[in-house]
């Protein structure tokens, strides 16, 4: 699948920012004042701007507020009205917190409820592709779910809470390459399921329909770069997970947690870019294509 | 609405002969004639004098071959449009409510003035029937030619889809599969019609026909007649021969 910048920026980001307003909510830390508006505008900062972000790659986006109406089937729909939700709720306690120094506890529990929600919503958005066999499966909405929750906690502060999670979300990634390497396969989804001519026998491709690009190609069979694959998922999950758990445990220090988050964001987009690159689309089989 | 009806009135769809296709392009062509001076925004082209051409088609033809275990290989022409399914993955997926199926006759539209563009329906589609107009910034899809098949401004022989009306081969058959004895039902059932990708659990409306078995090592009963006639020269053509060094 095309790699698209805006969404990798949108869900790594949104994931992140979604992620530290669900701790802020649940009182980890529980801020007060100028020290609250600073973390609430990292919190806002991400998730919004990584919510505006998703809608560079909308082809017609003056329909965007057309995107809350299908909630009942559409996961992307649930995901628009969910962060909207989550928005508005961090945003009554982040106003609580910030200018009357109060928390509104039941505000904040269901704000972070409603962030967590709204990453659960966009990974489904992928997981419940059955045309790209790695994305459809478990560890989808599993992986998102905990880099939002590291990154949050990261981004909070709570080391002894993130040093933990580090190490779990590192675990899941390489879980999720390993089983995603196979899946396709396991699937069956072949040229001969694709055209019905299996009957016959084997089938390859004997001419395109189109001798230039199109769509689907650019889209859904994309291929750039898969060759550094393996390269591109050691770097990720080394910046991702032992990096900034190595640079957590040094004696504490704001560059140190900085850095711990700087490399945590560069594994994490690379591991982003490596979801959609790397992710293979049943389409291609007509092209005889991976 | 996003939400599949449970079943529909009517089911009108393709067949597609892929024993009779002779891989033209008929079809596509005028598809694509058809359904961009008609419903909806145009289909565009990108660069089409230049060095990369691409552009949106609703229908394309695919050309494979095919090996069986013993005996030569086949081609095989492919035409691949919508096959608006039944249970249509790329119309739950949608979040404004663009994509649809219709209840009175299952055909699966796009409401261009909702689409937002953001391709995860093109994404949910096993086939590749759907492509964003890279101009229009809208999805476009096989309508079954719906301002065709219902226009009664039009000849009655021409209320079919354009790639049906136009195919010169006869390979392509529109009609209703609700009706057992449909066109479209009996070819079916007689050619053993076949869902794309049925391990998907899309259920396409479109059914293809396998190509018919080739007949194997039998000759032609005019063969005989045609066995080379190599008689030995004589006179004239003899010494031509040789002195031609033939021997």
């Amino acid at each position: 699948m095309h790699p698209a910048p805006s969404v990798i920026f949108f869900t790594v980001f949104s994931g992140m920012g979604f992620g530290l307003l669900a701790f802020l909510g649940l009182g980890f830390p529980a801020v007060t004042g100028l020290l609250a508006f600073a973390m609430y505008t990292i919190g806002f900062g991400f998730a919004v701007g990584g919510l505006l972000a998703s809608t560079f790659h909308l082809g017609n986006p003056k329909n965007a507020l057309k995107a809350f109406s299908q909630w009942r089937t559409s996961w992307l729909s649930r995901e628009a009205v969910l962060s909207v939700a989550a928005l508005l709720m961090m945003a009554v306690f982040a106003i609580g917190a910030i200018f009357a120094g109060v928390h509104f506890t039941i505000v904040g529990i269901v704000g972070a409820a409603l962030c967590i929600a709204t990453v659960f919503s966009t990974s489904m958005i992928y997981a419940q592709l059955k045309t790209v066999p790695r994305w459809n499966h478990v560890t989808t909405p599993l992986l998102f779910l905990l880099l939002s929750v590291t990154g949050g906690a990261l981004l909070a502060g709570q080391v002894s809470f993130a040093l933990p999670m580090l190490i779990a979300t590192g675990a899941v990634q390489a879980l999720t390459w390993y089983l995603g390497d196979s899946r396709f396969a396991q699937r069956g989804s072949t040229i001969e399921t694709a055209t019905g001519l299996g009957m016959i026998g084997k089938t390859r491709q004997f001419e395109p329909p189109h001798t230039g690009g199109n769509y689907l190609l650019n889209e859904m069979v994309y291929v750039i770069g898969r060759k550094h694959s393996m390269r591109l998922r050691v770097i990720a999950i080394t910046l991702m997970s032992p990096v900034p758990f190595a640079l957590l445990l040094l004696p504490h220090n704001h560059i140190w947690a900085a850095l711990a988050v700087l490399s945590h964001i560069i594994g994490v987009v690379a591991s982003r870019w490596l979801f959609f690159a790397e992710a293979e689309h049943v389409v291609g089989l007509y092209y005889d294509k991976r | 609405m996003t939400e599949l009806p449970t079943s529909t009135d009517r089911k009108l769809g393709l067949v597609i002969d892929l024993d009779t296709c002779v891989g033209c392009h008929a079809c596509v062509v005028s598809c694509k004639g058809w359904n961009t001076e008609n419903y909806g925004a145009p289909l565009s082209d990108q660069d089409a004098y230049g060095a990369a051409p691409q552009g949106t088609f609703l229908n394309r033809v695919h050309t494979y071959e095919v090996q069986p275990p013993e005996g030569a290989a086949q081609t095989v022409h492919f035409p691949k449009s919508c096959l608006h399914c039944d249970d249509a993955p790329c119309v739950t997926v949608c979040p404004t409510g663009a994509s649809y199926k219709r209840s009175e006759d299952g055909i699966v539209l796009v409401n261009e003035n909702d689409c937002i563009g953001c391709g995860l329906c093109a994404w949910a589609c096993p086939y590749g029937a759907r492509e964003l107009d890279q101009a229009a910034g809208v999805m476009k899809k096989c309508t079954l030619c719906v301002d065709r098949i219902y226009n009664e401004n039009l000849p009655e022989e021409d209320r079919v889809p354009a790639c049906v009306r136009t195919c010169p081969a006869g390979a392509r058959h529109f009609g209703d599969f609700a009706d057992p004895e449909s066109n479209v039902s009996q070819l079916s059932r007689e050619r053993g019609g076949m869902d794309l990708m049925p391990e998907l659990g899309t259920n396409p409306v479109n059914k293809y026909l396998p190509p018919r078995p080739k007949q194997t090592e039998e000759i032609d009963i005019l063969a005989p007649f045609l066995t080379p006639v190599a008689e030995e020269p004589k006179g004239f053509l003899k010494w031509l021969d040789k002195a031609l060094g033939g021997d």
